[in-house]
Protein backbone atom coordinates (compact mmCIF):
# COMPACT_ATOMS: atom_id res chain seq x y z
CA UNK A 1 0.00 0.00 0.00
CA UNK A 2 2.73 2.49 0.82
CA UNK A 3 4.43 1.47 -2.49
CA UNK A 4 1.65 3.38 -4.15
CA UNK A 5 1.48 6.09 -1.76
CA UNK A 6 5.73 6.36 -2.49
CA UNK A 7 5.08 5.74 -6.45
CA UNK A 8 2.92 9.14 -6.78
CA UNK A 9 5.23 10.99 -4.51
CA UNK A 10 8.40 9.90 -7.03
CA UNK A 11 5.73 10.44 -10.07
CA UNK A 12 4.51 13.35 -9.81
CA UNK A 13 7.34 16.12 -9.54
CA UNK A 14 9.26 14.77 -12.71
CA UNK A 15 6.08 14.42 -14.73
CA UNK A 16 5.32 17.38 -14.14
CA UNK A 17 8.76 19.17 -15.11
CA UNK A 18 9.35 17.67 -17.70
CA UNK A 19 6.06 18.00 -19.03
CA UNK A 20 5.90 21.82 -18.54
CA UNK A 21 9.49 22.40 -19.87
CA UNK A 22 10.23 19.65 -22.21
CA UNK A 23 7.26 18.52 -23.72
CA UNK A 24 4.77 21.35 -23.94
CA UNK A 25 7.41 23.52 -25.37
CA UNK A 26 7.80 21.37 -28.03
CA UNK A 27 4.19 21.33 -28.72
CA UNK A 28 4.03 24.63 -28.69
CA UNK A 29 6.89 24.93 -31.20
CA UNK A 30 4.61 22.61 -33.30
CA UNK A 31 1.41 24.74 -32.61
CA UNK A 32 3.07 27.86 -33.77
CA UNK A 33 4.78 26.33 -37.02
CA UNK A 34 1.16 25.78 -38.00
CA UNK A 35 0.57 29.97 -37.96
CA UNK A 36 0.15 32.05 -41.09
CA UNK A 37 2.04 35.19 -39.20
CA UNK A 38 2.26 36.80 -35.79
CA UNK A 39 -0.03 38.82 -35.28
CA UNK A 40 -2.17 38.45 -32.37
CA UNK A 41 -2.16 36.92 -28.95
CA UNK A 42 -1.10 33.14 -28.79
CA UNK A 43 -4.27 32.24 -27.10
CA UNK A 44 -6.82 33.37 -29.53
CA UNK A 45 -7.37 30.51 -31.81
CA UNK A 46 -6.10 31.04 -35.10
CA UNK A 47 -6.59 29.15 -38.60
CA UNK A 48 -4.02 26.23 -38.92
CA UNK A 49 -2.38 26.80 -42.15
CA UNK A 50 0.33 25.66 -44.14
CA UNK A 51 2.06 28.73 -45.17
CA UNK A 52 5.43 28.24 -43.76
CA UNK A 53 5.75 24.89 -44.37
CA UNK A 54 4.91 25.24 -48.30
CA UNK A 55 7.24 28.42 -48.16
CA UNK A 56 10.38 26.57 -46.51
CA UNK A 57 9.70 23.61 -49.33
CA UNK A 58 9.38 26.21 -51.87
CA UNK A 59 13.02 27.62 -50.93
CA UNK A 60 15.79 26.08 -52.22
CA UNK A 61 18.31 27.67 -50.33
CA UNK A 62 17.10 26.44 -47.18
CA UNK A 63 17.27 23.11 -48.00
CA UNK A 64 20.70 23.47 -49.66
CA UNK A 65 21.68 24.61 -46.50
CA UNK A 66 20.32 21.34 -44.48
CA UNK A 67 22.28 19.27 -47.34
CA UNK A 68 25.56 21.08 -46.23
CA UNK A 69 25.43 20.76 -42.71
CA UNK A 70 24.41 17.02 -43.01
CA UNK A 71 26.98 17.04 -44.93
CA UNK A 72 29.65 18.66 -42.56
CA UNK A 73 28.34 16.52 -39.81
CA UNK A 74 29.26 13.57 -42.06
CA UNK A 75 32.79 14.66 -42.86
CA UNK A 76 33.08 15.14 -39.43
CA UNK A 77 31.68 12.17 -37.64
CA UNK A 78 33.26 9.96 -40.20
CA UNK A 79 36.52 11.66 -40.24
CA UNK A 80 36.62 11.83 -36.08
CA UNK A 81 35.72 7.96 -35.67
CA UNK A 82 39.03 6.72 -38.34
CA UNK A 83 40.94 9.17 -36.37
CA UNK A 84 39.56 7.88 -32.84
CA UNK A 85 39.78 4.09 -34.01
CA UNK A 86 43.29 3.37 -33.62
CA UNK A 87 43.47 5.49 -30.34
CA UNK A 88 40.80 3.27 -29.03
CA UNK A 89 42.52 0.05 -30.31
CA UNK A 90 45.59 1.11 -28.48
CA UNK A 91 44.15 2.00 -25.73
CA UNK A 92 41.94 -1.40 -25.64
CA UNK A 93 44.58 -3.87 -26.56
CA UNK A 94 48.25 -1.82 -25.37
CA UNK A 95 47.57 0.12 -22.52
CA UNK A 96 47.39 -2.67 -20.28
CA UNK A 97 47.83 -1.57 -16.36
CA UNK A 98 47.72 1.96 -17.32
CA UNK A 99 45.13 1.88 -19.90
CA UNK A 100 42.58 3.66 -17.07
CA UNK A 101 45.46 6.73 -16.88
CA UNK A 102 45.52 6.99 -20.62
CA UNK A 103 41.88 7.33 -21.00
CA UNK A 104 41.64 9.55 -18.53
CA UNK A 105 44.23 11.76 -20.48
CA UNK A 106 42.30 11.37 -23.52
CA UNK A 107 39.15 12.59 -21.52
CA UNK A 108 40.69 15.46 -20.12
CA UNK A 109 40.50 18.05 -22.98
CA UNK A 110 36.39 16.22 -23.74
CA UNK A 111 35.58 17.52 -19.91
CA UNK A 112 36.79 21.12 -20.04
CA UNK A 113 34.95 23.80 -21.19
CA UNK A 114 33.47 23.03 -24.79
CA UNK A 115 33.23 26.71 -25.58
CA UNK A 116 36.54 27.34 -24.59
CA UNK A 117 38.35 24.94 -26.56
CA UNK A 118 36.34 26.31 -29.70
CA UNK A 119 37.63 29.89 -28.58
CA UNK A 120 41.11 28.21 -28.62
CA UNK A 121 40.41 27.50 -31.98
CA UNK A 122 39.71 31.00 -32.86
CA UNK A 123 42.66 32.17 -31.21
CA UNK A 124 44.89 29.74 -33.26
CA UNK A 125 42.91 30.60 -36.79
CA UNK A 126 42.81 33.76 -36.90
CA UNK A 127 44.68 36.83 -39.07
CA UNK A 128 46.53 37.89 -35.58
CA UNK A 129 46.06 34.28 -34.39
CA UNK A 130 48.80 31.62 -33.58
CA UNK A 131 48.74 29.28 -36.53
CA UNK A 132 49.36 32.84 -38.88
CA UNK A 133 52.05 34.60 -36.24
CA UNK A 134 54.31 31.38 -36.29
CA UNK A 135 54.44 31.19 -39.33
CA UNK A 136 55.01 34.49 -40.45
CA UNK A 137 57.69 34.97 -37.69
CA UNK A 138 59.30 31.46 -38.96
CA UNK A 139 59.07 33.32 -42.87
CA UNK A 140 56.77 30.50 -44.10
CA UNK A 141 54.43 33.55 -45.38
CA UNK A 142 54.74 36.86 -45.68
CA UNK A 143 51.34 37.95 -45.24
CA UNK A 144 48.72 36.11 -42.78
CA UNK A 145 46.51 33.51 -43.96
CA UNK A 146 42.81 35.25 -44.12
CA UNK A 147 41.61 31.82 -45.68
CA UNK A 148 42.02 29.93 -41.86
CA UNK A 149 38.99 31.30 -40.08
CA UNK A 150 35.47 32.22 -40.84
CA UNK A 151 34.24 29.12 -43.13
CA UNK A 152 33.36 25.98 -43.44
CA UNK A 153 36.66 24.35 -42.84
CA UNK A 154 37.22 26.26 -39.81
CA UNK A 155 33.83 24.71 -38.27
CA UNK A 156 34.69 21.70 -39.28
CA UNK A 157 38.17 20.91 -38.37
CA UNK A 158 37.19 22.43 -34.64
CA UNK A 159 34.46 20.09 -34.37
CA UNK A 160 36.79 17.01 -35.35
CA UNK A 161 39.07 18.54 -32.50
CA UNK A 162 36.14 18.60 -30.47
CA UNK A 163 34.49 15.17 -30.89
CA UNK A 164 37.67 13.04 -31.03
CA UNK A 165 37.48 12.24 -27.13
CA UNK A 166 34.28 11.25 -27.13
CA UNK A 167 34.10 9.27 -30.12
CA UNK A 168 36.44 6.76 -28.89
CA UNK A 169 34.40 5.54 -25.88
CA UNK A 170 31.62 3.63 -28.00
CA UNK A 171 34.92 2.00 -30.01
CA UNK A 172 37.13 1.14 -26.75
CA UNK A 173 33.61 -0.19 -25.17
CA UNK A 174 33.14 -2.62 -28.22
CA UNK A 175 36.49 -3.71 -28.49
CA UNK A 176 36.60 -4.32 -25.38
CA UNK A 177 33.64 -6.99 -25.48
CA UNK A 178 35.54 -8.96 -28.00
CA UNK A 179 36.35 -12.31 -26.38
CA UNK A 180 40.26 -12.33 -26.24
CA UNK A 181 40.02 -16.31 -27.54
CA UNK A 182 39.18 -15.70 -30.93
CA UNK A 183 42.17 -14.35 -31.51
CA UNK A 184 43.81 -17.37 -30.28
CA UNK A 185 41.76 -19.40 -32.05
CA UNK A 186 42.95 -17.33 -35.36
CA UNK A 187 46.29 -17.27 -34.78
CA UNK A 188 46.15 -21.23 -34.32
CA UNK A 189 44.28 -21.61 -37.37
CA UNK A 190 47.45 -19.29 -39.24
CA UNK A 191 45.17 -15.87 -39.78
CA UNK A 192 48.08 -13.51 -40.47
CA UNK A 193 47.53 -10.41 -38.39
CA UNK A 194 46.18 -8.48 -40.98
CA UNK A 195 43.35 -11.02 -41.70
CA UNK A 196 42.77 -11.54 -38.21
CA UNK A 197 41.82 -7.64 -38.03
CA UNK A 198 39.42 -7.49 -40.70
CA UNK A 199 38.38 -10.29 -40.50
CA UNK A 200 37.50 -10.58 -36.56
CA UNK A 201 38.36 -7.44 -34.88
CA UNK A 202 36.93 -4.69 -37.18
CA UNK A 203 33.40 -6.56 -38.11
CA UNK A 204 33.03 -7.51 -33.96
CA UNK A 205 33.90 -4.08 -33.45
CA UNK A 206 31.35 -2.35 -36.22
CA UNK A 207 28.14 -1.64 -33.73
CA UNK A 208 30.74 0.76 -31.71
CA UNK A 209 31.89 2.31 -34.97
CA UNK A 210 28.32 3.14 -35.77
CA UNK A 211 27.29 4.02 -32.06
CA UNK A 212 30.26 6.56 -32.31
CA UNK A 213 28.93 7.76 -35.68
CA UNK A 214 25.18 8.38 -34.98
CA UNK A 215 26.67 10.05 -31.28
CA UNK A 216 28.70 12.38 -33.37
CA UNK A 217 26.55 13.20 -36.27
CA UNK A 218 23.36 13.84 -34.63
CA UNK A 219 23.90 16.63 -32.48
CA UNK A 220 26.69 18.31 -35.36
CA UNK A 221 23.84 18.65 -37.59
CA UNK A 222 22.20 20.60 -34.99
CA UNK A 223 24.89 22.55 -34.18
CA UNK A 224 25.15 26.72 -33.87
CA UNK A 225 27.60 27.44 -31.40
CA UNK A 226 30.69 26.90 -33.51
CA UNK A 227 29.89 27.74 -36.63
CA UNK A 228 28.60 30.98 -34.76
CA UNK A 229 32.23 31.36 -33.16
CA UNK A 230 34.46 30.30 -35.64
CA UNK A 231 32.23 29.50 -38.82
CA UNK A 232 31.30 33.32 -39.39
CA UNK A 233 28.84 34.22 -42.55
CA UNK A 234 30.29 31.75 -44.56
CA UNK A 235 30.55 28.90 -42.42
CA UNK A 236 26.77 29.17 -41.39
CA UNK A 237 25.14 25.85 -40.68
CA UNK A 238 21.07 24.92 -40.54
CA UNK A 239 21.13 25.42 -36.72
CA UNK A 240 22.41 29.52 -37.49
CA UNK A 241 19.17 30.05 -39.60
CA UNK A 242 17.04 28.65 -36.87
CA UNK A 243 18.90 30.94 -34.65
CA UNK A 244 18.00 34.04 -37.21
CA UNK A 245 14.64 33.54 -37.55
CA UNK A 246 14.07 33.94 -33.60
CA UNK A 247 16.64 36.98 -33.20
CA UNK A 248 17.46 38.98 -36.19
CA UNK A 249 14.56 38.17 -38.40
CA UNK A 250 12.14 37.79 -35.44
CA UNK A 251 10.33 35.48 -38.02
CA UNK A 252 8.87 32.61 -35.43
CA UNK A 253 6.18 30.82 -37.31
CA UNK A 254 9.05 30.17 -39.93
CA UNK A 255 11.47 29.48 -37.33
CA UNK A 256 9.46 26.87 -35.82
CA UNK A 257 8.66 24.92 -38.99
CA UNK A 258 12.36 25.13 -39.70
CA UNK A 259 12.91 23.59 -36.05
CA UNK A 260 10.28 21.00 -36.90
CA UNK A 261 12.47 19.81 -39.69
CA UNK A 262 15.14 19.67 -38.10
CA UNK A 263 13.72 17.98 -35.28
CA UNK A 264 11.72 15.18 -37.57
CA UNK A 265 15.45 14.73 -39.22
CA UNK A 266 16.65 14.07 -35.84
CA UNK A 267 14.11 11.22 -34.49
CA UNK A 268 14.76 9.30 -37.97
CA UNK A 269 18.27 9.17 -37.57
CA UNK A 270 17.84 8.09 -33.96
CA UNK A 271 15.05 5.47 -35.05
CA UNK A 272 17.72 4.30 -37.91
CA UNK A 273 20.53 4.31 -35.18
CA UNK A 274 18.73 2.09 -32.85
CA UNK A 275 17.89 0.10 -35.39
CA UNK A 276 21.10 -0.54 -36.78
CA UNK A 277 22.74 -0.89 -33.15
CA UNK A 278 21.61 -2.00 -29.69
CA UNK A 279 22.09 1.12 -27.60
CA UNK A 280 21.76 0.02 -24.17
CA UNK A 281 25.40 -1.69 -25.02
CA UNK A 282 26.85 1.67 -24.87
CA UNK A 283 24.79 3.54 -21.93
CA UNK A 284 27.55 2.83 -19.44
CA UNK B 1 46.95 -12.26 -27.66
CA UNK B 2 47.10 -8.76 -29.43
CA UNK B 3 47.05 -9.06 -33.11
CA UNK B 4 50.04 -6.90 -33.85
CA UNK B 5 53.08 -7.56 -31.97
CA UNK B 6 55.01 -4.36 -32.05
CA UNK B 7 52.64 -1.03 -30.42
CA UNK B 8 55.60 1.18 -31.02
CA UNK B 9 53.24 3.41 -34.14
CA UNK B 10 50.02 3.09 -32.17
CA UNK B 11 51.24 4.23 -29.42
CA UNK B 12 53.16 7.02 -31.17
CA UNK B 13 49.74 7.98 -32.57
CA UNK B 14 48.57 8.16 -29.71
CA UNK B 15 50.86 10.25 -27.73
CA UNK B 16 50.61 12.62 -31.46
CA UNK B 17 47.14 13.02 -30.95
CA UNK B 18 47.36 13.92 -27.57
CA UNK B 19 49.94 16.86 -28.04
CA UNK B 20 47.14 18.07 -30.67
CA UNK B 21 44.60 17.60 -28.15
CA UNK B 22 46.28 19.54 -25.29
CA UNK B 23 47.97 22.17 -27.35
CA UNK B 24 44.95 24.45 -27.95
CA UNK B 25 44.50 23.87 -24.02
CA UNK B 26 48.03 25.35 -23.60
CA UNK B 27 47.12 28.09 -26.02
CA UNK B 28 44.55 29.56 -23.82
CA UNK B 29 46.82 29.16 -20.62
CA UNK B 30 49.47 31.06 -22.60
CA UNK B 31 47.00 33.82 -23.78
CA UNK B 32 45.97 34.43 -20.26
CA UNK B 33 49.49 35.01 -19.11
CA UNK B 34 50.79 36.90 -22.51
CA UNK B 35 51.38 40.59 -21.61
CA UNK B 36 50.30 41.24 -25.06
CA UNK B 37 46.42 41.65 -25.93
CA UNK B 38 46.93 39.21 -29.09
CA UNK B 39 49.07 35.93 -29.18
CA UNK B 40 51.80 36.35 -31.44
CA UNK B 41 55.10 35.05 -31.81
CA UNK B 42 57.66 35.66 -30.69
CA UNK B 43 56.09 36.31 -27.14
CA UNK B 44 56.58 39.86 -25.82
CA UNK B 45 56.38 39.06 -21.95
CA UNK B 46 54.82 37.19 -19.38
CA UNK B 47 52.75 38.21 -16.64
CA UNK B 48 49.73 37.40 -14.43
CA UNK B 49 48.28 41.15 -14.75
CA UNK B 50 45.40 39.50 -16.69
CA UNK B 51 44.26 37.74 -13.16
CA UNK B 52 44.98 40.60 -11.04
CA UNK B 53 42.56 42.49 -13.18
CA UNK B 54 39.71 40.12 -13.88
CA UNK B 55 38.80 40.86 -9.86
CA UNK B 56 38.36 44.20 -10.19
CA UNK B 57 35.66 43.79 -13.24
CA UNK B 58 32.04 43.58 -11.46
CA UNK B 59 30.14 42.77 -14.86
CA UNK B 60 32.70 39.90 -15.31
CA UNK B 61 32.57 38.15 -11.63
CA UNK B 62 28.72 39.35 -11.62
CA UNK B 63 28.39 36.80 -14.43
CA UNK B 64 30.55 33.81 -12.88
CA UNK B 65 28.34 34.63 -9.95
CA UNK B 66 25.27 33.48 -11.98
CA UNK B 67 26.57 30.63 -13.95
CA UNK B 68 27.35 29.62 -10.42
CA UNK B 69 24.01 29.71 -8.88
CA UNK B 70 22.61 28.56 -12.04
CA UNK B 71 24.46 25.04 -12.29
CA UNK B 72 24.02 24.99 -8.63
CA UNK B 73 20.21 25.14 -8.63
CA UNK B 74 20.09 23.27 -12.16
CA UNK B 75 21.82 20.44 -10.67
CA UNK B 76 20.56 19.98 -6.98
CA UNK B 77 16.43 20.00 -9.02
CA UNK B 78 18.44 17.23 -12.47
CA UNK B 79 19.25 15.25 -9.48
CA UNK B 80 16.13 15.26 -7.49
CA UNK B 81 14.17 14.50 -10.73
CA UNK B 82 16.52 12.22 -11.93
CA UNK B 83 16.84 9.99 -8.84
CA UNK B 84 12.98 10.22 -8.98
CA UNK B 85 12.75 8.75 -12.53
CA UNK B 86 15.33 6.13 -11.69
CA UNK B 87 13.70 5.18 -8.77
CA UNK B 88 10.51 4.33 -11.00
CA UNK B 89 12.26 3.34 -14.46
CA UNK B 90 14.09 -0.03 -12.32
CA UNK B 91 11.24 -0.41 -9.71
CA UNK B 92 8.08 -0.03 -10.82
CA UNK B 93 6.04 -1.37 -13.86
CA UNK B 94 3.68 1.47 -14.60
CA UNK B 95 1.58 2.27 -18.01
CA UNK B 96 3.08 5.82 -18.67
CA UNK B 97 6.85 4.57 -17.74
CA UNK B 98 7.41 4.34 -21.70
CA UNK B 99 6.33 8.22 -22.00
CA UNK B 100 8.13 9.31 -18.96
CA UNK B 101 11.37 7.51 -19.53
CA UNK B 102 11.27 9.24 -23.48
CA UNK B 103 10.45 12.26 -21.90
CA UNK B 104 13.69 12.18 -19.57
CA UNK B 105 15.94 10.73 -21.93
CA UNK B 106 14.60 12.72 -25.30
CA UNK B 107 16.63 16.23 -24.10
CA UNK B 108 19.87 14.01 -24.93
CA UNK B 109 18.79 13.92 -28.42
CA UNK B 110 16.88 17.14 -29.08
CA UNK B 111 19.32 18.90 -30.82
CA UNK B 112 19.75 22.29 -28.29
CA UNK B 113 18.75 25.35 -31.30
CA UNK B 114 15.26 23.25 -30.96
CA UNK B 115 15.06 23.01 -27.56
CA UNK B 116 15.86 26.63 -26.96
CA UNK B 117 13.22 28.20 -29.41
CA UNK B 118 10.66 25.78 -27.71
CA UNK B 119 11.38 27.14 -24.60
CA UNK B 120 11.70 30.33 -25.87
CA UNK B 121 8.05 30.34 -27.23
CA UNK B 122 6.89 29.03 -23.89
CA UNK B 123 8.11 31.27 -22.08
CA UNK B 124 7.38 34.13 -24.19
CA UNK B 125 3.57 33.05 -24.62
CA UNK B 126 3.57 32.77 -20.53
CA UNK B 127 4.87 36.34 -20.61
CA UNK B 128 7.77 35.35 -18.42
CA UNK B 129 10.78 37.23 -18.51
CA UNK B 130 13.92 35.52 -19.30
CA UNK B 131 16.42 35.48 -16.56
CA UNK B 132 18.69 33.20 -14.47
CA UNK B 133 15.44 31.31 -13.47
CA UNK B 134 14.65 30.32 -17.41
CA UNK B 135 18.08 28.90 -17.96
CA UNK B 136 18.19 27.06 -14.68
CA UNK B 137 14.82 25.51 -15.98
CA UNK B 138 16.30 24.51 -18.94
CA UNK B 139 19.17 23.05 -17.78
CA UNK B 140 17.73 21.04 -15.58
CA UNK B 141 15.73 19.36 -18.42
CA UNK B 142 19.31 18.42 -20.22
CA UNK B 143 21.52 17.51 -17.12
CA UNK B 144 18.43 14.70 -15.85
CA UNK B 145 19.56 12.30 -18.99
CA UNK B 146 22.89 12.08 -17.28
CA UNK B 147 21.53 12.02 -14.05
CA UNK B 148 18.92 9.31 -14.90
CA UNK B 149 21.93 7.23 -16.77
CA UNK B 150 24.37 7.12 -13.93
CA UNK B 151 22.38 6.81 -11.01
CA UNK B 152 19.88 4.18 -13.31
CA UNK B 153 23.07 1.95 -13.79
CA UNK B 154 24.07 2.00 -10.03
CA UNK B 155 20.47 0.99 -9.26
CA UNK B 156 20.56 -2.31 -11.65
CA UNK B 157 23.81 -3.19 -10.31
CA UNK B 158 22.84 -4.09 -6.64
CA UNK B 159 20.72 -6.83 -5.48
CA UNK B 160 16.56 -6.01 -5.13
CA UNK B 161 16.21 -8.44 -2.78
CA UNK B 162 17.75 -6.80 -0.30
CA UNK B 163 14.63 -4.27 -0.37
CA UNK B 164 12.39 -7.32 -0.05
CA UNK B 165 14.34 -8.51 2.93
CA UNK B 166 14.10 -5.19 4.21
CA UNK B 167 10.26 -5.23 3.97
CA UNK B 168 10.26 -8.65 4.93
CA UNK B 169 11.50 -7.29 8.34
CA UNK B 170 8.94 -5.24 8.91
CA UNK B 171 10.17 -1.45 7.31
CA UNK B 172 7.50 0.19 4.70
CA UNK B 173 8.51 1.11 1.68
CA UNK B 174 9.64 5.20 1.99
CA UNK B 175 11.68 3.58 5.19
CA UNK B 176 13.17 1.30 2.79
CA UNK B 177 14.06 3.61 0.49
CA UNK B 178 15.56 6.47 2.94
CA UNK B 179 17.34 3.80 4.99
CA UNK B 180 18.52 0.94 1.86
CA UNK B 181 18.09 2.24 -1.55
CA UNK B 182 19.27 5.96 -1.12
CA UNK B 183 22.72 4.78 0.49
CA UNK B 184 23.05 2.44 -1.78
CA UNK B 185 22.90 4.96 -4.71
CA UNK B 186 24.16 7.64 -2.94
CA UNK B 187 27.74 8.02 -4.40
CA UNK B 188 26.05 7.85 -8.11
CA UNK B 189 23.51 10.60 -6.64
CA UNK B 190 26.94 12.75 -5.79
CA UNK B 191 28.87 11.92 -9.08
CA UNK B 192 25.10 12.62 -11.22
CA UNK B 193 25.36 15.90 -9.35
CA UNK B 194 28.80 16.81 -9.96
CA UNK B 195 28.32 15.92 -13.45
CA UNK B 196 24.75 18.06 -14.10
CA UNK B 197 26.53 20.74 -12.23
CA UNK B 198 29.74 20.67 -15.73
CA UNK B 199 26.91 20.57 -17.66
CA UNK B 200 25.17 23.74 -16.74
CA UNK B 201 28.07 25.40 -15.61
CA UNK B 202 29.49 26.63 -19.22
CA UNK B 203 26.33 25.44 -21.17
CA UNK B 204 25.75 28.51 -24.03
CA UNK B 205 23.70 27.29 -26.30
CA UNK B 206 20.69 27.17 -24.14
CA UNK B 207 22.05 30.30 -22.02
CA UNK B 208 22.18 32.96 -25.33
CA UNK B 209 18.53 32.30 -26.25
CA UNK B 210 17.13 32.33 -22.53
CA UNK B 211 19.52 34.30 -20.33
CA UNK B 212 18.37 37.79 -21.26
CA UNK B 213 19.49 40.73 -19.16
CA UNK B 214 21.11 38.20 -16.51
CA UNK B 215 24.06 36.54 -18.63
CA UNK B 216 26.18 33.69 -17.36
CA UNK B 217 29.55 33.70 -17.84
CA UNK B 218 29.67 31.61 -21.51
CA UNK B 219 26.74 34.12 -22.50
CA UNK B 220 28.74 36.91 -21.41
CA UNK B 221 31.99 36.06 -22.77
CA UNK B 222 30.62 35.77 -25.78
CA UNK B 223 29.10 39.62 -25.57
CA UNK B 224 32.35 40.75 -24.98
CA UNK B 225 34.11 38.83 -28.10
CA UNK B 226 34.59 42.48 -29.72
CA UNK B 227 36.68 43.64 -27.33
CA UNK B 228 39.79 42.44 -28.54
CA UNK B 229 41.37 44.05 -25.45
CA UNK B 230 38.82 42.41 -22.94
CA UNK B 231 39.83 39.00 -24.08
CA UNK B 232 42.90 37.90 -21.95
CA UNK B 233 40.82 38.85 -18.96
CA UNK B 234 37.76 36.83 -20.11
CA UNK B 235 39.89 33.86 -20.93
CA UNK B 236 42.21 34.28 -17.47
CA UNK B 237 38.76 33.52 -15.69
CA UNK B 238 38.07 31.07 -18.09
CA UNK B 239 41.33 28.97 -17.33
CA UNK B 240 40.40 29.45 -13.90
CA UNK B 241 36.94 27.68 -14.12
CA UNK B 242 38.23 25.10 -16.72
CA UNK B 243 40.28 23.96 -13.48
CA UNK B 244 37.71 24.06 -11.65
CA UNK B 245 35.20 22.05 -13.40
CA UNK B 246 37.80 19.53 -14.10
CA UNK B 247 38.42 18.69 -10.72
CA UNK B 248 34.62 18.41 -10.15
CA UNK B 249 34.48 16.00 -13.09
CA UNK B 250 37.07 13.79 -11.87
CA UNK B 251 36.17 13.75 -8.90
CA UNK B 252 32.80 12.93 -9.96
CA UNK B 253 34.20 10.05 -11.87
CA UNK B 254 36.28 8.70 -8.91
CA UNK B 255 32.90 8.43 -6.73
CA UNK B 256 31.21 7.17 -9.36
CA UNK B 257 33.80 4.28 -9.85
CA UNK B 258 33.35 3.39 -6.16
CA UNK B 259 31.66 -0.07 -5.28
Amino acid sequence: MDRRATFWFLYFPPLLWLGAFFLIPLLLMVAYSFRADMHGSFFQLWQPSLAQYEKLIATGSYWRLLGVSSLMAMVISVTAVILSYPIAYFLAFYGRERAGFYLVLLLVPFWTSYLLRVMAWKIMLGTEGVINSFLIYTHVIQQPLTALLYNRNAVILTLIYVWIPFVTLPILAALQRIDISLFEAAADLGARPIHQFLRITLPLSLPGVFAAFFMVFIPTVGEYVTPLLVGGSRGSMYGNIIQDFFTKAANWPFGSAMSMVMLLGTLIMVGLATRLINLRDFLE
Amino acid sequence: MTTFRNSFPLKSYYFGLIALLYLPIAVLFLFSINSNTFLSFPLQGLTLNWYEKLFASDALLRSARNSLVVALGSSLAATLLGTMVSLLMMRYQFRSKGLLVAMAVLPLIVPYIVLAVALLLLFSVLKIDRSLLTVGVAHTVVALPYVLLIVASRLAGFDINIEDAAMDLGANYPTTLRRIVIPMIAPAMVSAWLTAFTVSFDEFALALFLAGTQPTFPVYLYGQLRFASRLPIMIALAVLMMIGTLTLVLIAERVRRVK
